[in-house]
Parts: C-alpha cells; sequence; structure tokens
C-alpha cells in the first residue's frame, strides 16, 4: 500500500509503463504515447490522480478497455481516487510512438510507422516509402490494403521473402 | 446559443452515424476481403466521430434541459437509440441505400470530401471542443476522402459495366448533394456565432474535386452537366426519406426489445 502523503506523479508513470494496448500487447500505453499527463491535486487531504488519455482512431474499441486497465492497474497499488479523462486535441499522430515502441512492434511482426510523414493526405494513388518487411528486413514490399484487421494498420506483403505483415500506418 | 450548438452538434453526429451504420450492412459482403475491411474500417472512425460528437450534444443537452424540465438525462446511447427519426438531423444522402458498389463508393466519395472540407474549416471553430473533434476526425476523413477518390476513378475508367454502374449510382445520388451545401436554420446561426461552417463557402471546393476526380475517370463534369436537377432536402431539418426508419428499425431493436441492454 502507499502512503498517499508521498506519491509523485513518475510513481504513476511507472505503473502506467504495464498498462498494455490490448489489441497490440507488446506495447505499453506509454510506448504509444497516448498519455498526454499525470496530475496529482490534492483536496480534503486526499489525493486525487488524473491520468489524461487520447485516443490513437476516434473509433478505437480498444481505448475503454485501456481506460479500465489503468483504474485496475491503479486501484492494484492502492490508490482510490482515480480519475481518467480524455483530451481530443492536439491530435495523437505516430510521431508520438516511442523508439523503444518502435523496436518492440517490428519484433512482433508489425512493421512500424515511418518517422517521417509520407502519406497523410488526400493525394490519389500515394504510398508509404520504403515500408520494410519485418520479417526479412527487405524494403521490396507492397501494400496489399490501406485498411487492415484494426484501424491503425494497414496490410502489406513482402515481394522477396511473400510474407505478409501489418503496418502501423502513419497518422 | 447553446440550443443551437446543440442542434449543430447532432446534426454532425447524425451524418456520422448513419453513414457509418449504413456502411456497416456490408460487414462480410464486401466484394473482395480487403475492401470488406475497408468499408467497415470507415463505419468504425465514422462511429468513433459519432461518439464524440453525441457525448458532447449529451452534455449540452443536460445542461439546456434536465434543469428545467427534469427529463432523463440523455447520454451518447440515448441520442443515437431513443430517438425517433424526426428527430435526426442527418443528410438524406447518407441515410440512401447501399444499392451496389459503386453506389457505396460514390455516396462515400460525395460526402467524406464534404466532410474533409467542413471538418477543415471547424478546426478553427470558436467551440474548442467541435475545434478539437474537427482536428481528429480529419485525420481519418482524409484516408476516406483517398480512398473513395480512387475507387471513382478504378470504377469509371475500368470495364463498361463498372462505368455503367457508376453512372447509375451518379443519376440516383446526385439529386441529394444539394442539400449538403444548403444551410438548416440552425447551420446559419452556428456560423452568425462563430463556432459554426459556411458550407455554401465550401461548395466550389467540393466541386472542383469533384470535376477533378470525374475527369481522371474519363467521365463528364456532374456539375455542370446536372443544371435544372431538382435537389431534394429536408434531411436536415428532420423530414428524411423512408429509408431512414428502415435504418433506425434496425439499429435501435435492441434498445427498444431490452431498455437499457448493454454488450
Amino acid at each position: 500500500m502507499h502512503s498517499t502523503d508521498n506519491i509523485s506523479t513518475q510513481n504513476i508513470w511507472s505503473i502506467l509503463e504495464t498498462v498494455c494496448d490490448p489489441e497490440v500487447p507488446v506495447l505499453s500505453v506509454i510506448d504509444l504515447g497516448i498519455i498526454r499527463d499525470v496530475k496529482i491535486t490534492r483536496a480534503n487531504d486526499e489525493d486525487q490522480i488524473e491520468v489524461v488519455i487520447t485516443p490513437t482512431y476516434s473509433g478505437c474499441p480498444a481505448m475503454d478497455v485501456i481506460r479500465m486497465s489503468i483504474r485496475m492497474v491503479l486501484l492494484e497499488h492502492g490508490y482510490k481516487n482515480i480519475k481518467i479523462s480524455t483530451i481530443l486535441s492536439p491530435a495523437w499522430t505516430t510521431d508520438w510512438m516511442t523508439q523503444a515502441g518502435k523496436e518492440k512492434l517490428k519484433a512482433y511482426g508489425i512493421a512500424p510507422p515511418n518517422p517521417k510523414q509520407q502519406v497523410c493526405n488526400t493525394q490519389l494513388f500515394a504510398e508509404d516509402e520504403a515500408v520494410q518487411c519485418p520479417h526479412c528486413n527487405s524494403y521490396n514490399t507492397r501494400r496489399i490494403s490501406e485498411f487492415g484487421s484494426t484501424a491503425c494498420k494497414s496490410l502489406f506483403q513482402c515481394n522477396d521473402c511473400l510474407e505478409p505483415f501489418d503496418y502501423f500506418k502513419c497518422y | 446559443m447553446n440550443e443551437t450548438l446543440y442542434n449543430y452538434t447532432l446534426h454532425l453526429a447524425d451524418n456520422a452515424l448513419i453513414l457509418a451504420q449504413r456502411n456497416s450492412e456490408w460487414c462480410g459482403h464486401g466484394p473482395v476481403l480487403e475492401q470488406d475491411i475497408a468499408i467497415t474500417n470507415i463505419s468504425l472512425d465514422l462511429i468513433g466521430q459519432a461518439r464524440s460528437l453525441y457525448q458532447y450534444a449529451a452534455e449540452l443537452s443536460n445542461n439546456i434541459f434536465s434543469s428545467t424540465t427534469g427529463a432523463r438525462t440523455a447520454t451518447e446511447d440515448t441520442l443515437a437509440y431513443l430517438r425517433e427519426g424526426r428527430a435526426y438531423k442527418n443528410c438524406l444522402l447518407v441515410e440512401q441505400p447501399n444499392g451496389d458498389w459503386a453506389q457505396t463508393i460514390l455516396r462515400q466519395f460525395f460526402f467524406s470530401t464534404c466532410q474533409f472540407f467542413l471538418y477543415q474549416r471547424l478546426q478553427r471553430s470558436a467551440d474548442s471542443t467541435l475545434a478539437a473533434i474537427a482536428e481528429k476526425s480529419l485525420k481519418e476523413v482524409t484516408y476516406h476522402v483517398r480512398w473513395s477518390s480512387e475507387w471513382v476513378i478504378r470504377l469509371g475508367d475500368g470495364t463498361e459495366e463498372s462505368r455503367n454502374r457508376l453512372l447509375n449510382a451518379l443519376d440516383d445520388l446526385w439529386p441529394f448533394t444539394g442539400e449538403m451545401f444548403t444551410p438548416a436554420g440552425y447551420e446559419t446561426d452556428a456560423v452568425n456565432l462563430g463556432f459554426g461552417v459556411d458550407v455554401k463557402a465550401i461548395k466550389p471546393l467540393w466541386e472542383q474535386r469533384v470535376n477533378e476526380i470525374f475527369a481522371e475517370a474519363t467521365l463528364s463534369s456532374p456539375i455542370t452537366g446536372s443544371e435544372g436537377v431538382w435537389m431534394q432536402s429536408g434531411g436536415k431539418e428532420g423530414v428524411h426519406t423512408e429509408q431512414l426508419g428502415f435504418i433506425l428499425a434496425e439499429m435501435q431493436s435492441m434498445q427498444r426489445t431490452f431498455p437499457g441492454c448493454e454488450w
């Protein structure tokens, strides 16, 4: 049990490291870059912990689960007065994903988003350049479908090892 | 001001929800697996946008009405599942049936292109919640515009059959496009109050994009060829085609049969 007198936001951040995305379980909510702020306010001799999150995609069904997981893990650590709020602006971007997160994605078999956003515009028939196959590292790949198994991914195939794979598309 | 903001937010939410519900009818029926996934992904994006807007509308509604009338507390779910057809403020275009793939594609292209320009401007809304929802949604709509534009081109300069299907879809859907750029009363009020987008001002941008994509698809401009076509209207004010009743019957049946049920 924590003594509520000496909690710090740093503790909360390290606890949040253990909360994972239910659809891409190798990524923590920190890796994803969806935790925007952690605030501790003291009122009536009690600390209130506020975790501010932002959704990846508007319709991402994982957000409700993530919200619940954050509450559960903080309760497990003895925190009782928890508020989880959502902000939409500034809008989440794949640029906020950590380098560690990108490496974990690749090891899991999902090509991480390219660092520089290339195709987030209405230009027709545009494709991300040089999406690297997470299996054989070849850049000789092609897009099969702009939309994939979840809102955040598109479907690719490697022309060298022929394996199909998910690409975490730029956003 | 609050009631205008409430109606305006509901209008944006209803557009997103009804089109999402229509598109979701394709789930498991898409022409190929990838496009089945694409159209249902677009549905999911639109449902997400609708949720943000309904949550805000519920907050506004509770501030306006409950304090005085003691009415039941509104939530995103009561707004989506317990309103009658006449209370829906979506454009007639989004409630039109899926038809064939060409009809679905062209409906998406017309709507997403309009939504793209609208959200672009709504990002600068004097209302910070609407501005944030627009900023968030615009990234998703950008994908919808590109995807549906590419499909209009593919069908238009594809085979004789795909081209004919697209032209048939154009005949069916064109009379429903005018309503998007004819402001309802609450839209005009919203512009005057500084948080709404002037839909008349985005019409030329929409027309230019439609012309560009149709030219690319080797089709003649639907704008120059359609002077004198009667434009349908009424949806934004709650007067709908018979299609909406069928959509609501399916979408609301669970909540109406088992009130308060949850997944």
